[in-house]
């Protein structure tokens, strides 16, 4: 199992726009490697021969029937917003990344 | 913003071969969401379409719309993919505030649909096939918009946010490589994604406005220099959502590319954004940490399989495919390339045919499909299809051809049973617009009119003929329009002569 490097650690606090301070940036580093390295522990069970899965119980084709159900109003949905603007969520602009 | 450097298109050409790709999304027509039970509609108020599914909140379950299944491999079969036997979700992690789940939920290593092929027809007659690497499974994210000076994120001072969309179901198609398009590559890139658009039309699994956001293309260049094996960094172009606009978004990549290339430049790898008002492409963000997206199968979603028995089934629902029902039609309706054309364009193939049907002669139908009708729809800012029915457009030309109407009173009609006042033998009835068949109204109007204007009598008499406009125009106001103008000028030049 590789290590995990407080880089790798830096790298996907940028993916996921989260700002660390070097001592969290340490701390994470360990927490992190340390969680990689419970989870590697399956692969000792899991031979070639045993094909990767994403769910425990073997199923396939749940589908739900194309009818609408009722969802939130528009004061539910936007009661977590931070901000808001009319009936919009308010945000700030994120640079470079037009959608 | 700096304006690029454009080398003329011809040289361009010369000089190198475009190398193309496109993807294109399609939004289904679905009633829900792809997820959940939220409506999928278009125009609806802000955030009236949301859930805790759609939204990422905890609790939320997603569960997949067997509809959108059921389109996606209908799409699929006709892009002439095979469906896999086992297709499964993946979540694509992104922190971007057009979705507040922090991922999209897409398909990564499965797509339900792969190795396809289209052939497009350009204008030239030239054919062009285009192979699709994959077709797969997706949502829509929600709609941002950039408020500030310039209506773009350069300057916004804040973004809203609409989550109606975040949800969607989505198809989105890519094809490989498209060689060999040569200099005709902007119209291959415009009858692909035409060739695409009416493919789901004619499937009924999108609206297919792309004025609406119901198709929409990015467009994949780069050019490798003539004599050279490499292949050249492509750019991207995002969000390219007119036919119009893909040609000359194609286009002006070439020509971009070409100008750097030339000039010993490098072309960097990354998105592009068209800008429809200036015609031209602006750098977005660099291709690197950003499409870093962590790939992980959604483990709230169970893998879709579907069964062989199901593919042929929707396989024998696949409808006639466009191009060949194009051909049949022309051929059907003995209409030149340009009649036809029009027809096409207008997206009144389904009417015509269906006027047709319901009795008409296919150049009468065309006629007012692509004229009086069209030209309604455009001031009423509606489509064609939505104002009138067939069997009253048959019934309308059938109504012309027993000269019970002239075309005028025709479009009077029209204009009634547009404004929904019934059918057209109601609108005639209720409106008393029917022609004045009846000679014997018509003589005794035609010889009041002769005896209030002597001269013009006089002139008849003498052989100028045309003089007979004068009185026609006078009975035909007598009889409020309502009068064959044909009859009447046979009919004045009769009473005249004794
Ligand atoms: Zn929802």
């Amino acid at each position: 199992m590789p290590d995990i490097s407080a880089e790798q650690v830096r790298h996907l606090a940028d993916l996921a726009r989260i700002d660390l301070s070097d001592d969290e940036l340490t701390s994470l580093t360990a927490e992190l490697a340390q969680i990689v390295d419970s989870v590697a522990k399956v692969s000792e069970v899991a031979t070639p021969d045993v094909p990767a899965t994403s769910h425990p119980i073997p199923m396939t084709n749940v589908f739900r029937d194309d009818a609408v159900v009722p969802g939130l109003s528009v004061e539910q949905a936007l009661s977590g917003a931070p901000e808001r603007e009319g009936d919009f969520f308010r945000v700030a602009p994120i640079l470079g990344e037009e959608a | 913003m700096a304006k690029a450097e454009l080398m003329d298109y011809e040289r361009a050409i010369e000089l190198f071969e475009p190398v193309l790709g496109f993807e294109v999304h399609v939004e289904l027509n679905t009633k829900t969401k792809m997820f959940c039970g939220c409506a999928n509609e278009f125009g609806s108020g802000a955030n009236t379409n949301t859930c805790p599914t759609c939204l990422g909140l905890p609790g939320g379950l997603p569960q997949v719309n067997h509809q959108a299944v059921e389109s996606s491999i209908r799409l699929g079969l006709a892009l002439g993919c095979g469906i896999a036997e086992s297709s499964r979700f993946a979540r694509k992690n992104y922190f971007y505030p057009d979705t507040s789940k922090n991922f999209q939920t897409s398909q990564y290593d499965e797509p339900i649909a792969h190795d396809g092929e289209v052939t497009v027809e350009l204008e030239s007659g030239r054919r062009v096939t285009v192979l699709i690497e994959r077709a797969h499974m997706e949502e829509d994210a929600g709609k941002l918009t950039h408020l500030g000076t310039t209506g773009r994120i350069q300057g916004a001072e804040y973004s809203l946010v609409d989550y109606n969309r975040g949800g969607v179901p989505l198809v989105e198609i890519v094809t490989r490589m498209i060689e060999g398009a040569e200099a005709d590559a902007p119209e291959v890139g415009k009858a692909y994604v035409a060739h695409i658009r009416e493919l789901v039309k004619a499937l009924g699994v999108s609206n297919a406005r792309m004025e609406e956001g119901n198709v929409r293309c990015d467009a994949n260049v780069s050019l490798r220099p003539r004599g050279s094996n490499v292949l050249g960094t492509r750019t991207e172009t995002k969000n390219v959502n007119s036919l119009r606009s893909v040609e000359r978004a194609v286009r002006y990549e070439i020509q971009r590319q070409a100008a750097i290339l030339d000039a010993g430049g490098t072309i960097t790898q990354e998105t592009r954004h068209w800008h429809e008002d200036t015609g031209t492409t602006s750098a977005g963000r660099p291709k690197s940490d950003a499409d870093d997206y962590r790939y992980f199968p959604e483990p709230d979603l169970v893998p879709v399989a579907p069964s062989r028995e199901w593919v042929e089934e929707l396989r024998a629902t696949l409808p006639e495919p466009p191009a060949e029902r194009r051909a049949r039609l022309r051929e059907a309706w003995g209409f030149t390339a340009l009649e036809f054309q029009d027809v096409a364009n207008g997206d009144l193939l389904d009417a015509v045919e269906a006027t047709v049907a319901e009795g008409a002669s296919p150049a009468a139908a065309r006629k007012w499909w692509t004229g009086e009708i069209s030209r309604v729809a455009n001031a009423r800012g509606a489509t064609a299809g939505e104002l009138v029915s067939p069997k009253h457009v048959s019934e309308l030309v059938a109504l012309v051809e027993n000269g019970d109407l002239t075309d005028r009173l025709a479009r009077q009609v029209l204009e009634g049973v547009i404004d929904g006042e019934g059918s057209p033998s109601q609108v005639v009835e209720a409106r008393g617009l029917k022609v004045v068949s009846d000679d014997g109204a018509l003589i005794a109007a035609i010889d009041e009119a002769l005896a209030a204007q002597p001269d013009v009598l006089q002139k008849i008499r003498d052989g100028k003929v045309q003089a007979a406009g004068a009185v026609i125009g006078a009975v035909m106001k007598a009889m409020r329009g309502q009068a064959d103008a044909a009859r009447v000028r046979e009919l004045v030049l009769e009473r005249a002569a004794q």
